[in-house]
């Protein structure tokens, strides 16, 4: 227990409502290697956020805690950056001034030229070079996500947590930047908490899969190993045997095992998407509410 | 230039004087043509019936001084007020130049110089023109003062707004001729010094415009903090910026387009009040002029309030259209339309 890199011990999460106390989480547990790339899955409203939030240090959790390399989680800081799904990039900065924001509070102390080339470098990193000194407004969802992105890389976190990045994106997009995400992470080897919905970027992007059961009173349901050799190619992988082993295995878990009592079967995979901007409303009430 | 131009007519809302700028440059006239007997013809047909139905009307009221005004007759006024206004600056100048002829003689007969006396005359209607624009800026500027801060704070914590909100919705509806009686006996009171600096007529209808055009900037400053996005708020929490950064590159900026509509709102306000003040406490601007020639009530006198209507109106307008400006210049969504 001592040993592991980010140690997520008995989390459990109470609310405040006005009906009494609401237990999202219930004795969560969870031990990261470095350099692991962990995906987060699980219905609507079953907590991820919440999860991803208290290692964030967003949220305190009423029991439990998380302890990154020794040290207990108790505020935010930029060794968690975080990637948010409407990449919450200041819109009257540009690219190269948000990331850049990021990168003077890291490397405060350090020669403006240097921090300068990091800001690029990071922006390049994404293939955002062309683009830098464009504003929010000016570019395109996936690439404001890029630049979510490399604001988190800039700062060089010991954990970089996603809440589902590329939720917001379209499908030709999403698959875009799952293959950037991969290359960045073939060089980087980042520890990487994501959130998803999608089971095949969980499957094609994780080492480990962890699946939540539904909420009230959330806990992990079944963690996944994924041994599928690095570098993973998306083509390849459709035909292959272990990848749908895999594919199935979680889809079993979210449609039989653990199904959403008031969502009819046929309908889960169209409403899984869908359910998104639903799930962020809850998590924003309770926000409120705590 | 004639990209940037038309750029600059879109900031200020003047849209209209696109197509006459293309039409300088030559481009595809017809096209133009439409386009501007679109923009500018309805309002000259409203406008031209809007003096047609004046000029009836007035011409069927009789009053105490004579026939109400007309069109033709307000712009009589309006000249004649030009024309005292250039008399009277003559005349001034000439105060001068007889003062300074009796000096230099003075210093031929080997005399020491007198001091140059200041002019005393009545201010000209020109004057009272600044006098008011001089007025309202002064009192907006300290509502701007009081206002952004206290909104802020009232936006970032919830409890100190639960508190004060009942205390701005209560003064907030107050009438300016309420606060005024209030705010003169205030000043006579505080405001007791030989040489004042300011007179007293100014400070009373300065703060009045204070206490009215404050509240649409302190509340549109409130929600632009409170209802800045979350997430924003989160990013600044995990770079732990400290609270002078948060509130300088996040809060401010974030709440910018708020702040303005407030501010444009503000002024508005404190233009109509401070017409009213200026009657009630004597500033030498444009409510005093209107007073005035209430009081004065020649058979010119309706024709020069109107003429004063007219002018409180477009300087209105203009004001209104340069917050406007500064309103769209400072919004992060450019596409957004703002009126």
């Amino acid at each position: 227990m001592a040993n592991s890199y980010l140690d997520i011990s008995g989390v459990s999460i109470e609310f405040p409502t006005p009906n009494g106390p609401f237990k999202a989480l219930d004795n969560v547990n969870l031990k990261i290697e470095k350099g692991e790339f962990i995906s987060l899955i699980g219905h609507s409203g079953c907590g991820k956020s919440t999860v991803l939030n208290i290692v964030a240090g967003l949220y305190n959790a009423t029991q439990g805690g998380v302890i990154l390399q020794g040290k207990e989680v108790l505020q935010p800081g930029p060794d968690r950056a975080v990637v948010f799904q409407n990449h919450s990039l200041f819109p009257w900065l540009t690219c190269y001034e948000n990331v850049r924001l990021a990168v003077d509070k890291v490397m405060k102390g350090k020669p403006k030229a240097e921090r300068h080339e990091w800001t690029e470098y990071n922006l390049e990193l994404v293939h955002m070079g062309h683009a830098m000194h464009k504003r929010p407004d000016e570019i395109s969802g996936g690439m404001k996500q890029r630049v979510g992105i490399a604001r988190a890389l800039s700062m060089q976190p010991k954990v970089l947590l996603m809440d589902e990045p590329f939720g917001a994106l379209d499908a030709l997009t999403r698959a875009h930047m799952q293959d950037s995400l991969t290359e960045i992470q073939a060089e980087l080897n980042n520890t990487v908490i994501m959130i998803t919905h999608d089971v095949d970027e969980a499957v094609l992007l994780s080492d480990r899969i962890v699946m939540m059961t539904n909420g009230p009173a959330a806990t992990i349901g079944e963690i996944l190993h994924v041994d599928l050799e690095r570098p993973r190619e998306r083509l390849e992988l459709a035909d292959d045997p272990t990848y749908n082993h895999y594919r199935a295995e979680v889809l079993k878990f979210l449609h039989e095992r653990h199904a959403k009592k008031d969502v009819p079967q046929s309908t889960k995979k169209a409403t899984t998407t869908t359910s998104d901007a639903a799930d962020k409303k809850e998590e924003d009430k309770k926000d409120v509410a705590a | 230039m004639l990209n940037r131009s038309i750029r600059f007519f879109e900031l200020t809302g003047m849209n209209w004087l696109i197509p006459i700028a293309n039409l300088l440059a030559g481009k595809n006239p017809k096209a133009q043509l439409n386009q501007l007997l679109a923009s500018i013809g309805a309002p000259l047909v409203a406008f031209l019936i809007f003096l047609l139905l004046w000029s009836t009307a007035a011409s069927n009221i009789k009053t105490s001084l004579g026939n109400l005004p007309g069109p033709s007759q307000t712009w009589e006024q309006f000249e004649s007020l030009v024309d005292e206004h250039t008399a009277a600056r003559d005349k001034e100048a000439a105060f001068y130049q007889r003062q300074e002829d009796r000096n230099a003689k003075r210093i031929e007969q080997g005399k020491e110089p007198k001091d140059i006396r200041p002019y005393t005359g009545a201010p000209t209607f020109f004057d009272q023109i600044f006098t008011s624009l001089y007025t309202v800026f002064i009192g907006f500027a300290v509502a701007t003062i009081i206002a952004i801060p206290v909104g802020i704070i009232c936006g970032l914590n919830s409890t100190i707004y639960t508190g004060l909100n009942p205390l701005i919705q209560i003064f907030r509806p107050v009438s300016p001729l309420a606060w005024l009686p209030i705010v003169t006996m205030v000043v006579s009171a505080l405001y007791t010094t030989d040489d004042p600096f300011f007179a007293k007529s100014f400070i009373t209808s300065a703060l009045t415009v204070t206490l009215c055009s404050l509240w649409p900037t302190l509340i549109n400053t409130t929600v632009g903090v409170s209802t800045i996005d979350k997430d924003l708020i989160n990013v600044s929490r995990v770079l732990r910026l400290s609270w002078m950064t948060q509130i300088f590159k996040v809060v401010i900026p974030a709440s910018l387009p708020m702040i303005f509509t407030g501010l444009r709102l503000s002024l508005g306000v404190g233009w109509m009040v401070l017409i009213a003040a200026e009657m009630l406490a004597q500033n030498p601007g444009l409510g005093k002029f209107v007073w005035d020639e209430f009081q004065n009530g020649s058979s010119n006198s309706l024709g020069r309030i109107l003429v004063a209507v007219f002018v409180i109106g477009i300087i209105g307008f203009l004001l209104d259209r340069i917050m406007l400006t500064l309103q769209k210049s400072v919004s992060h969504d450019k596409t957004q339309e703002i009126r």
